[in-house]
């Protein structure tokens, strides 16, 4: 009875109004969280971490520079997996989600770059270098925006939506080989410091702060991601009847 | 018709047009030659400095002119209706994309193979380097039509297919250019090539076991 109930109402979701509702509730949510996430990790990031005994203060930016390439790259596996459910049961309110983690993704990709570049000016002496782990950074940007390029280049995007979602899993192979470019090809970029299983390599006292941007970066993900989705919904369904009665309600 | 005679009428087919197209089947390699020359006005004659990018260059301006060809790879059969009846014939539709691209791999990456010890001559890239050139483009060329018949597929909807088509293509090709040109400069300076090459061969292993079922899919969402 219970999981008849769930099954119905995951079905719903699939029904453009619904999920349309939902977004639009769980989004302020998501957003808030952000804040809170983000007021938090910055205050302990800015004040509370002492300053690194080699680097002092300008470490600091790697507490929006890790987040967001950890959230570059969960971004993908996200919108992959979210890309095979698209394809595989043929749901189109999932085909809009698949398609709006492109954009938040690239944006992430981007952040990690910047910042990654304008660290790497004082500690490295350079703003750019063909290290691998950089390289793979700037492919994935590209990725992302061939992924939205495609989507956007067909008239029917409905159409548009299945096949970037066919290029999403091509792509998803690109994910293992920036995670071991780092073993492969060693060059500028340090390996990796946090281990998931068994001890970091970071100072306990640094930690925290990371962790709560962490999540705070992958709120304000999913808060992007499901806006975009709600106003990709309604402008695709513009003309539908749905679409017209929800708005002569607030009219 | 049994399978093996209709991927064999498609490959004889697909030859025979371009045998008959004569000159516009080997634009890609005359491009492959103007960027070859290109690079010398541009950075200079010196051989040395020619020597140490000679390697790069070569690997570029063949993925350069695989790009130039991709656009027909399926947009004439899309256009006269032939993909449905790909899709209608007893052959798997992934048997017949195998072999039109094993077909298009004879006109345009055969040939490069063929040329690039001139090629190679010209950018004095030097001779001990040359048989891992020649053995990393039998290896490349392949990946590079797998993945550009992928990108033209995707693109098979689209009107406006080939800007689209070469940035699809570039991030997904940055492992074959990495492995190929390392283990060609490896062995213009005398070091062991097999590792590169062995990666190389297992990136060729994947392509040619995921690409066929990618665009099967993309060319049957594209007829819809």
């Amino acid at each position: 009875m219970m999981f008849e109930k769930l099954k119905v109402g995951f079905h719903r979701l699939g029904s453009p109004p619904t999920f349309y509702r939902l977004c639009r509730r769980l989004s302020p949510w998501f957003w808030a969280g952000f804040a809170l996430c983000a007021v938090i990790g910055l205050y302990q990031a800015l004040y509370v971490v002492p300053p690194d005994y080699q680097q002092s203060d300008s470490f600091r930016i790697l507490y929006v520079h890790v987040p967001a390439a950890w959230q570059a790259l969960f971004g993908y596996v996200l919108m992959s997996i979210l890309a095979a459910i698209a394809l595989i049961w043929r749901i189109r309110t999932t085909e809009i989600l698949t398609m709006m983690c492109a954009p938040v993704g690239a944006a992430c990709t981007f952040i990690c770059l910047a910042t990654g570049s304008l660290w790497g000016q004082p500690m490295w002496g350079t703003w750019w270098a063909w290290d691998a782990r950089l390289t793979s950074m700037l492919v994935l940007l590209f990725i992302y925006l061939g992924i939205m390029g495609l989507y956007s280049a067909f008239d029917d995007r409905r159409k548009g939506a299945r096949v970037a979602c066919i290029l999403v899993l091509v792509g998803l192979v690109n994910i293992p080989i920036i995670h071991f470019s780092v073993d492969w090809w060693t060059t500028l970029h340090q390996g990796a410091t946090i281990n998931l299983f068994g001890e970091s390599k970071m100072h306990p006292s640094m930690l925290p702060p990371l962790i709560w941007m962490a999540v705070a970066v992958k709120l304000m993900f999913t808060a992007v991601m499901l806006d975009r989705s709600a106003n990709e919904l309604v402008d695709q369904d513009r003309r539908k009847n749905w679409v017209r009665k929800m708005i002569g309600d607030y009219a | 018709m049994s399978v093996g005679s209709t991927l064999l009428a498609l490959l004889l087919r697909d030859l025979r047009l371009a045998v008959r197209h004569g000159g516009e089947s080997l634009m890609p390699l005359i491009f492959l030659f103007a960027v070859i020359i290109l690079v010398p006005l541009g950075v200079g004659p010196g051989p040395n400095l020619l020597a140490a990018i000679a390697p790069g260059m070569i690997w570029v301006a063949a993925l350069l002119s695989s790009l130039l060809a991709l656009e027909n790879l399926f947009r004439p059969d899309l256009e006269d209706g032939t993909l449905e009846q790909w899709c209608l014939t007893s052959a798997p539709v992934t048997a017949l994309v195998v072999t039109r691209l094993f077909s298009h791999w004879l006109i345009t990456g055969v040939p490069v193979i063929l040329v690039a010890p001139l090629a190679a001559e010209m950018l004095y890239l030097p001779d001990r380097a040359l048989g891992t050139l020649l053995l990393s483009l039998v290896i490349g060329t392949p990946i590079l039509t797998l993945v550009g018949g992928l990108a033209a597929a995707l693109t098979l909807g689209t009107n406006r297919g080939s800007v689209l088509l070469s940035i699809l293509v570039f991030p997904l090709i940055v492992p074959v250019l990495i492995f190929a040109t390392s283990a060609v400069s490896a062995a213009a300076d005398g070091f062991e090539t097999g590792a590169n090459l062995g990666l190389l061969a297992a990136l060729l292993v994947l392509a040619l076991t995921l690409v066929p079922l990618a665009v099967s899919a993309a060319l049957r969402l594209n007829i819809e």
